[in-house]
């Protein structure tokens, strides 16, 4: 698939990464920074362009005729927008156009991306923040979980958690999970142990420290988490560190439901968001202060967030935090290295934006009909939506129970949508015509085959 | 750096290297000239080295980093060196020392074209073959291939290839997967090869001659199948299609792709380092032909004008094919020719010397040095075309002249001092490190005189001039072993 990606900041780096990496993708990366550009290619294996990517002439270069996925994501919205315009109206209809949109002020009005006759051609935005708060807004409503992952527009969620004692199923087989959740339904679709991937059979054994995903229907996974750790209370204090985009946005959508704090080092940036915050406590000052943090009682918070743009501050001043007796903090961290490194020590939860963004964009570059890719572990592992298409008795999966479909090692299907109804994948499970299966891929690599068995004979168009 | 890396790729470059003997062996059994034997164990024996340097390593499957990339292309030049020696000491109908086996072998991957051997007329059709085709092999270059034909390669391609070709600039790749750049050379390439073949044919050459000299022609190389070179055959047709075909191989590989992807030629003309490589063409063959007219070299001006036009392309493009012996040329052309070689033809392209874009640059950059002094507060920037160039680029482009010159200047003076007069030491030296492969005075047309020590210096200048210094010069700098 040939892939042109506009912008070479840090989500534009991941994707081109993440998308190098699978062997038919010819990606070429346009941005007007060449140092970036050069950094790039000395470490993948992609081909790039140093030009404003809204420019017929650079498009032209980048190959934008013959192109099937173009993905702008610079950090102007404007450019983005005119450059999916001009790449549908001067080269290429049928390419998928994706491109980053922040302000609300554009993705609110349906007339500008999703009517008929809409005022430019863009056919997914995406946005990191929005799509970073809806992450942590998610991991504040299930408190104790590292992953809440929405399937099928939010019916089924993909919950990663914790085992740890105290948890009523820890220390027992996985079979005794029907017996305690009477009446519902829930499946484990993968466990870490020790950062190895542990196959989930009936009879292994869930201990202490594991980190268990499974897939259940939204409304019954705080019932499956208590089977994991003892339920957490509901979390009611939070103090955010960092004024940004994403604090920002975080801060007005968690205000309504919890109480509030947001640090912000500007003076003139805190007096504005405390404008058009309505009950949040803007506090000016550093959020490595520790005197600020004990005068607000930091040691009785529920979660602390460090949302600066500095993901060394954000470290230090989780860090910080979680000493001074906060019960549970994120930090905002984009490299893997430095997530890595954390997450497993005094940071509970490590936030990477790109890991989170990523899957939107990987949803699209997907043979077969996938609607849904979350990319999870650093890039390890994947979570997808897929649609089985095609005719009773000609697909691969189509009219087949689950545990006859010939799925790659470590692949699980963790349950299957019809129509409105969710069904947790059971071995004899029958797979029917567009049902929307769920998969939980421990090795990304074995994606291709994956994509084999839900790709039928090519239809026109995606 | 990881050396059980370099060792496992070197083995496998070792391996896919041998394959290139089984041609000859073909030829040989087709001619019946009774010389396939030295061929098929150079075969069976490379294969067998390369697999057992392969085979220990084999799993150490890791990305190469910028270092390995160095490291691994100047020791498979070395080892080619080597490699490509093997069948011409194992044959028979020739006798020749590891040093003049070496010296030829080299000669003919770097596409520098200078022989050692004499009698060519008479040799087997097999081993003339073999000498043609390994100039072909390096013309693109061997890695480019090899980069083309083993995808497990991967980012590591990149590395590989910025140290095998030639230019300033080499960050520009021509599709976004490198494998696929290296196919789409190749391809290109070997589309101009048969495009010139078919055409020597149908001029009048055997089909031998034809597919030879098509090896020797594209790839700026210079060997012939016989003593007299293209002057043999005494036919305009032929000698006007190698003008033509030396000339493409002197341009830039991305303007060929880029005319072959748009079907459209305009790219060539819009080009600031083509447009020079044109113009300087035009120039020195006036400039040639004018001198032979006024000195009564040749009475019939379309002669002087034939000659000149063919040793102008010939000596530019570093080929080295003559029709007529320029040594005995008055005044200052052979001299002004030998000079002509150190500029070369385009970056990226199969020709030697120090490239036009190079000159161009430092030519640009003298003009703005004037500028500067006429309105001193000015901000002038160097441009080519209408971009400005990087200041970068321009450091690197004189970092590069200063020790092409250096080189040239230290390598003339240790030739002189194994005993060679000046004017020989000169030219040989120009001739190696610009892969011209003619030079004046005792290498007019032949190397063969020179002594062992001689050759040995000419093979370093040869690998110098084809990995432009720098790939080499690493290698010897303490910061590159430092860990």
């Amino acid at each position: 698939m040939k892939i042109i990606i506009l912008g070479a900041g840090q989500v534009g780096r991941t994707a081109a990464y993440s998308l190098a990496r699978e062997e038919d993708n010819q990606v070429t990366v346009v941005d007007v920074n060449d140092d970036l550009l050069r950094d790039l290619q000395d470490r993948i294996d992609i081909r790039t362009l140093v030009g404003n990517g809204a420019y017929p002439s650079t498009l032209e270069a980048a190959g934008a005729k013959d192109c099937d996925i173009f993905i702008a994501l610079t950090n102007s919205d404007e450019v983005n927008m005119v450059a999916c315009q001009v790449m549908r109206n001067m080269f290429n209809k049928d390419a998928t156009r994706i491109a980053r949109i922040r302000a609300a002020e554009y993705t609110r009005h349906d007339k500008l991306f999703r009517d008929e006759d809409r005022a430019f051609a863009v056919d997914v935005t995406i946005s990191p923040e929005q799509l970073v708060t809806d992450h942590v807004v998610r991991l504040i409503e299930y408190p104790g979980a590292l992953q809440v992952l929405d399937f099928a527009d939010g019916r089924v969620r993909l919950v990663g958690v914790k085992a740890l004692q105290g948890g009523a199923l820890v220390g027992q087989q996985l079979k005794q999970l029907p017996t305690h959740i009477e009446g519902r339904d829930a499946r484990v679709a993968a466990i870490y142990r020790n950062g190895r991937s542990v196959k989930p059979h009936g009879e292994t054994v869930i201990e202490h420290g594991d980190e268990v995903f499974f897939v259940a229907a939204r409304e019954d996974i705080r019932l499956v988490m208590n089977e994991m750790q003892r339920l957490e209370d509901p979390v009611r204090r939070i103090v955010i560190a960092g004024g940004g985009n994403i604090g920002f946005q975080l801060a007005q959508q968690l205000e309504v439901k919890h109480q509030v704090k947001l640090i912000e080092r500007d003076q003139r940036r805190a007096r504005r968001i405390s404008e058009q915050l309505n009950n949040t406590i803007v506090l000016n000052g550093d959020a490595a202060d520790e005197e600020l943090l004990l005068e607000e009682n930091i040691d009785s918070a529920d979660v602390f967030i460090a949302m600066t743009n500095a993901e060394e501050a954000n470290i230090l001043s989780a860090m910080l935090a979680k000493r001074l007796g906060c019960h549970k903090v994120m930090a905002l961290i984009n490299r893997p290295a430095y997530a890595e490194l954390m997450e497993s020590g005094t940071i509970d939860v490590a936030l990477s934006p790109q890991q989170v963004t990523i899957g939107s964009l990987l949803a699209h570059v997907r043979r077969g009909d996938v609607v849904r890719v979350h990319s999870l572990r650093r890039g390890a592992a994947e979570a997808i939506e897929a649609i089985a298409h095609g005719i009773q008795g000609e697909g691969r999966v189509i009219g087949k129970r689950v545990e006859d479909i010939p799925l790659p090692e470590g692949t699980t299907i963790g349950a299957v949508v019809r129509g409105d109804e969710v069904l947790i994948a059971h071995h004899d499970t029958l797979i029917q015509r567009d049902d929307h299966v769920i998969l939980f891929l421990t090795d990304r690599r074995h994606i291709e085959i994956v994509e084999k068995l839900f790709d039928v004979p090519r239809r026109t168009g995606r | 750096m990881n050396l059980l890396i370099v060792q496992r790729i070197l083995g496998l470059l070792l391996m896919l290297f041998s394959l290139t003997m089984l041609p000859p062996v073909g030829v040989s059994l087709y001619f019946q000239d009774g010389n396939w034997q030295p061929f098929a164990d150079a075969f069976l024996a490379l294969l067998a080295i390369g697999a057992l340097v392969w085979w220990p390593v084999r799993k150490r499957i890791r990305e190469l980093r910028v270092r390995d990339g160095f490291l691994v292309v100047a020791l498979f030049w070395a080892v080619l060196g080597v490699a490509g020696a093997v069948p011409l000491l194992l044959s028979r109908e020739v006798e020749m020392s590891v040093t003049d086996a070496v010296f030829e072998a080299v000669s003919g991957f770097t596409t520098t074209g200078a022989t050692v051997l004499t009698g060519l007329d008479d040799m087997p059709a097999s081993l003339l073959y073999y000498r043609n085709q390994i100039e072909w092999f390096g013309g693109i270059g061997i890695v480019v291939l090899a980069v083309a034909l083993l995808p497990m390669l991967g980012v590591g391609g990149m590395q590989l290839l910025r140290a095998e070709t030639p230019g300033p600039v080499k960050d520009t790749k021509l599709t976004p997967r490198i494998t696929e750049t290296a196919k789409v050379l190749w391809l290109i390439y070997v589309g101009l090869t048969a495009a010139c073949a078919a055409a020597f044919w149908l001029a009048g050459m055997t089909p031998f001659d034809a597919i030879t000299h098509s090896f020797s022609t594209v790839s700026t190389g210079g060997h012939s199948t016989h003593d007299a070179s293209i002057g043999y055959f005494n036919n305009i047709a032929i000698e006007l299609i190698a003008v033509i075909f030396m000339f493409v191989g002197g341009v830039n590989f991305s303007l060929h792709f880029l005319a072959w992807r748009q079907r459209n030629f305009i790219n060539y003309f819009r080009d600031p380092e083509f447009k020079a490589y044109v113009w300087l063409l035009v120039v020195s063959t006036v400039l040639y032909a004018t001198v032979l007219c006024l000195t009564k070299k040749f009475d019939d001006p379309g002669t002087a004008l034939r000659i000149s036009l063919f040793q102008a392309v010939s000596m530019q493009t570093s080929s080295g094919f003559v029709t007529d012996n320029f040594s005995h040329w008055p005044g200052a052309l052979p001299v002004l020719m030998m000079l002509s070689t150190f500029i070369g033809g385009c970056a990226g392209s199969t020709s030697g010397g120090m490239k036009v874009v190079r000159w161009l640059l430092m030519w640009k950059q003298g003009q703005r040095e004037v500028t500067q002094l006429v309105h001193p507060s000015a901000e002038v920037p160097v441009k080519l075309g209408r971009k400005a160039i990087d200041k970068r680029v321009i450091d690197a482009v004189w970092g590069f002249f200063a020790v092409y010159v250096a080189s040239y200047g230290a390598l003339m003076v240790l030739l002189i001092a194994v005993g060679e007069d000046q004017i020989t030491a000169f030219s040989a030296i120009a001739a190696c490190i610009n892969n011209t492969g003619t030079g004046l005075g005792e290498v007019a047309s032949n190397f063969k005189t020179l002594n062992d020590s001689g050759k040995w210096i000419c093979v370093l200048a040869m690998l110098l001039g084809r990995l432009e210094v720098f790939p080499l010069l690493v290698l010897i700098s303490p910061t590159f072993w430092r860990r």
